[in-house]
């Protein structure tokens, strides 16, 4: 490369001269911005699908804090059905399953659920509730003043318990939506939960 | 396009073994290869490297079509045949597809712009000398307990993080090494292309090789970044307790399809926009024309590079995206069938009232626009969203990707080597071999891929090692087609082989008599140093 001669004289950057080399550097740097940028683009679409999602609730992921339940008005016009739907994950042993398989409510309407859960087997297992709404836009309206999916469950060896969840329909819930499922999905988080709370668990739980 | 130039500047070649030796001594034997930094070497070197890559990744293939020549679990082990498919699959996109395209741009570009080399060119030494490890870590994998990577190569999110083998790390290393590689060698290419034109020789005069992989780098250096980061992703979700991918901790796995897709679906698009270039050059030469419609060329190229990042989602149609987001990426892929569209009548229009003669280049051109266009029109049919829930993950997708990348581009680069080999050796190659290896793979390809159709609208799901007994005559037949395909490459193998030891008669600079452009203006085969001095492009 640097032996060559420079005898052209034309406008071209081309060869040779050290302005040549300056040149690719100029360029090799804004093109390794674009790689670092794009490398931090790919993490960044992590909280803005979260952010997306939580706009438009097309994923039919609800709220994870409790809301608080205003005076809302009731929309006694209308009726909507509410369905129940619960599962473990594999590898997750507990029995799961919703006492009340379907309400009928009006929007703004507080109802109360409850869910049976069991832990057969011979250890203690601390649980995550993960709820996915079906259709997925339903998700925006469903408001919890309660709910067991707000925190996580441990359970001793043998223990059994009713988890409730109270709930309202969001009056402003489009005309179109009669019907929707609250599906549960139950997750054995007890190899990664603090150990704080294993802790907590194998003490306090003795009652 | 740029044709004229200026070649009382070009330096004579010195001897027919395309040494120059007045600059400065080249090292012999292994340490040659080990340390070149000169572009015509390192594009030999990964041109080998991704036709080895091709015969391993081929040879997977054999194993699964051995697999899968009768029903029922015949030869491997299900968790064995799932590796196959996944390594089969990162090493035909990674280390065949991408590596040659990249050995095509060592070798062609700076001869088609008139420079002297590759603008970074210690770079280029580092781009191609980490992609051995990569993919030495890759096959390593498959010995190690547990197995390699089983999950396909599309690493979906848990299969990978929570379903996944102890190898799964040394998959993502590998993949990063690939990346990195890539990266380099995309930044080479926009800088050489941006930098080191020769004189006169505008943007628009540009040959459309070479305007393809500048679109085709742009995307490398844009999409590679996001598959590094996913890996990262699945690295840290498996081994280091983050959720990315987990909902039980928040994650979600459909994120991994966006984030996987946002770079996969670029990278097809980086896997057959240089094909559209070599085909631009193929066409012309043996039609004596000029190409049809250069700038309309160029603008869709542009386009479908652009529209490639607003489709991904194409690929998810089944994850239960609402009816609005099915509809835009339904509507968005079909106008990328308009720009490839542009393009398949260019080179039609090309061929249009030309002379035509049928060298084995232009058979390699002409099978290339046929059945690209074929895996064109089933991938149209994949777009529509309801008939999509019926395609989705069978064997018709099997079809159409091996007809885009099997017919479009490996069977481009095959014309690109015939087209260029003369001018890289300095003698014609085997005409007869040439034409036998055509016709073998034309004919055992399509036996190969064609029923694939038929057994994916009927329901056989693909990446499974076992069918429902209705299957099984087709997939006899699809399997004598990859056993054949398989051989016929042997012949091709024969073929360069033969080529690189100097057989056959000596050829002009211009090899092909209506070839047009700045590579054919320099002596066959071409020197070691060419255009120390920058021809003038008028």
């Amino acid at each position: 490369m640097a032996d060559i001669d420079s005898q052209n004289n034309t406008s071209q950057t081309q060869n040779s001269s050290a302005s040549g080399e300056a040149a690719h550097g100029k360029t090799v740097t804004k093109l390794l911005l674009v790689v670092v940028g794009m490398f931090g683009f790919g993490f960044a679409l992590v909280p803005l699908y979260e952010v997306f999602c939580e706009i438009t609730g097309i994923n039919g992921k609800t709220s994870d804090e409790a809301a608080v339940y205003e005076a809302v008005e009731i929309d006694t016009s209308r009726m909507v059905t509410v369905e129940f739907i619960t599962r473990t994950n594999s590898g997750m042993p507990w029995e799961f399953s919703a006492q009340t398989k379907r309400v009928e409510v009006h929007p703004g309407q507080m109802a109360q659920v409850d869910f049976y859960v069991r832990n057969p087997v011979s250890r203690d297992i601390i649980a995550q509730a993960i709820p996915s709404v079906s259709p997925g836009t339903a998700a925006l309206y469903i408001n919890k003043t309660e709910c067991f999916c707000f925190r996580h469950q441990p359970l001793k060896a043998g223990e059994e318990a009713i988890m409730p969840m109270t709930f309202y329909v969001d009056p402003q819930l489009p005309d179109s939506i009669t019907f929707f499922t609250l599906q549960y999905t139950l997750y054995d988080i007890t190899a990664t939960a603090d150990e704080a709370e294993v802790v907590a668990l194998n003490n306090s739980l003795g009652r | 396009m740029s044709t004229v130039t200026d070649t009382a500047n070009t330096p004579a070649t010195d001897d027919a073994h395309g040494h120059d030796d007045h600059h400065h001594h080249i090292p012999k034997g292994l340490m040659r290869w080990l340390l070149t930094t000169n572009h015509k070497d390192i594009g030999t070197l990964y041109l080998w490297f991704a036709f080895i890559m091709f015969l391993v990744g081929g040879a997977m293939a054999m194993v699964i079509r051995a697999e899968l020549f009768q029903p029922g679990l015949q030869i491997v082990e299900p968790n064995f045949f799932n590796q196959m498919t996944t390594v089969h699959g990162l090493i035909m996109v990674f280390g065949a597809v991408m590596p040659a395209f990249t050995g095509l741009a060592n070798w062609l570009v700076p001869m088609m712009i008139g420079a002297p080399d590759m603008a970074l060119p210690r770079m280029n030494n580092w781009s191609f000398w980490i992609l051995p490890f990569a993919f030495l870590i890759l096959l390593s994998s498959l010995f190690v307990e547990g197995g390699g990577p089983a999950f396909g190569w599309t690493f979906y999110a848990p299969l990978s993080t929570t379903y996944s083998g102890d190898s799964t790390a040394l998959f993502v290393f590998s993949v990063h090494i690939m990346g990195i590689s890539s990266i380099m060698g995309a930044i080479n290419v926009i800088v050489t292309i941006f930098n080191m034109r020769a004189p006169g020789m505008t943007y628009m005069k540009m040959p459309l090789f070479v305007w393809t992989w500048l679109i085709t780098a742009f995307l490398l250096i844009a999409v590679m970044p996001v598959l590094a980061g996913v890996v990262t992703m699945v690295l840290t979700d498996k081994y280091f307790g983050t959720s990315f991918f987990d909902a039980a901790g928040g994650g979600d796995p459909v994120l991994f399809q966006h984030i996987f897709w946002f770079f996969g679906h670029p990278e097809v698009y980086i896997m057959i926009l240089p094909a559209f270039g070599i085909i631009s050059h193929i066409v012309p030469t043996f039609s004596r024309k000029k190409l049809f419609g250069y700038a309309s060329m160029v603008y869709a190229t542009a386009s479908i590079a652009l529209l490639s990042f607003i489709v991904w989602a194409h690929h998810m149609f089944t994850t239960g995206m609402p009816v609005i987001a099915e509809l835009f990426f339904m509507i968005a892929t079909m106008i990328i069938a308009v720009p490839t569209g542009v393009k398949v009548f260019n080179w039609v229009a090309t061929m249009w009232r030309g002379s035509i003669s049928f060298e084995v280049p232009m058979l390699f051109a002409i099978a290339f626009i046929i059945l690209f266009t074929v895996g064109g029109l089933s991938g149209l049919m994949l777009a529509i969203v309801p008939v999509d829930f019926q395609y989705h993950d069978t064997y018709f997708v099997v079809a159409h990707f091996h007809y885009v990348l099997v017919t479009g581009a490996i069977f481009s680069i095959m014309a690109a080597v015939y087209y260029w080999l003369p001018k890289w050796t300095g003698r014609m190659f085997d005409i007869t071999l040439a034409k036998w290896h055509f016709w073998c793979s034309l004919i055992s390809v399509n036996v190969l891929f064609f029923p694939m159709h038929f057994v994916g609208l009927a329901g056989m799901p693909r990446r499974i090692p076992d069918y429902a007994l209705q299957f099984a005559d087709f997939n006899k037949w699809i399997s004598i087609g990859g056993f054949a395909f398989g051989l016929s490459q042997l012949i091709f193998l024969a073929l360069v082989i033969k080529a690189c030891r100097k057989k056959g008669e000596k050829v002009s600079s211009q090899v092909w008599d209506g070839a047009e452009g700045l590579e054919w203006e320099i002596p066959s085969p071409a020197p070691y140093h060419t255009f120390d001095t920058p021809p003038v492009v008028k």
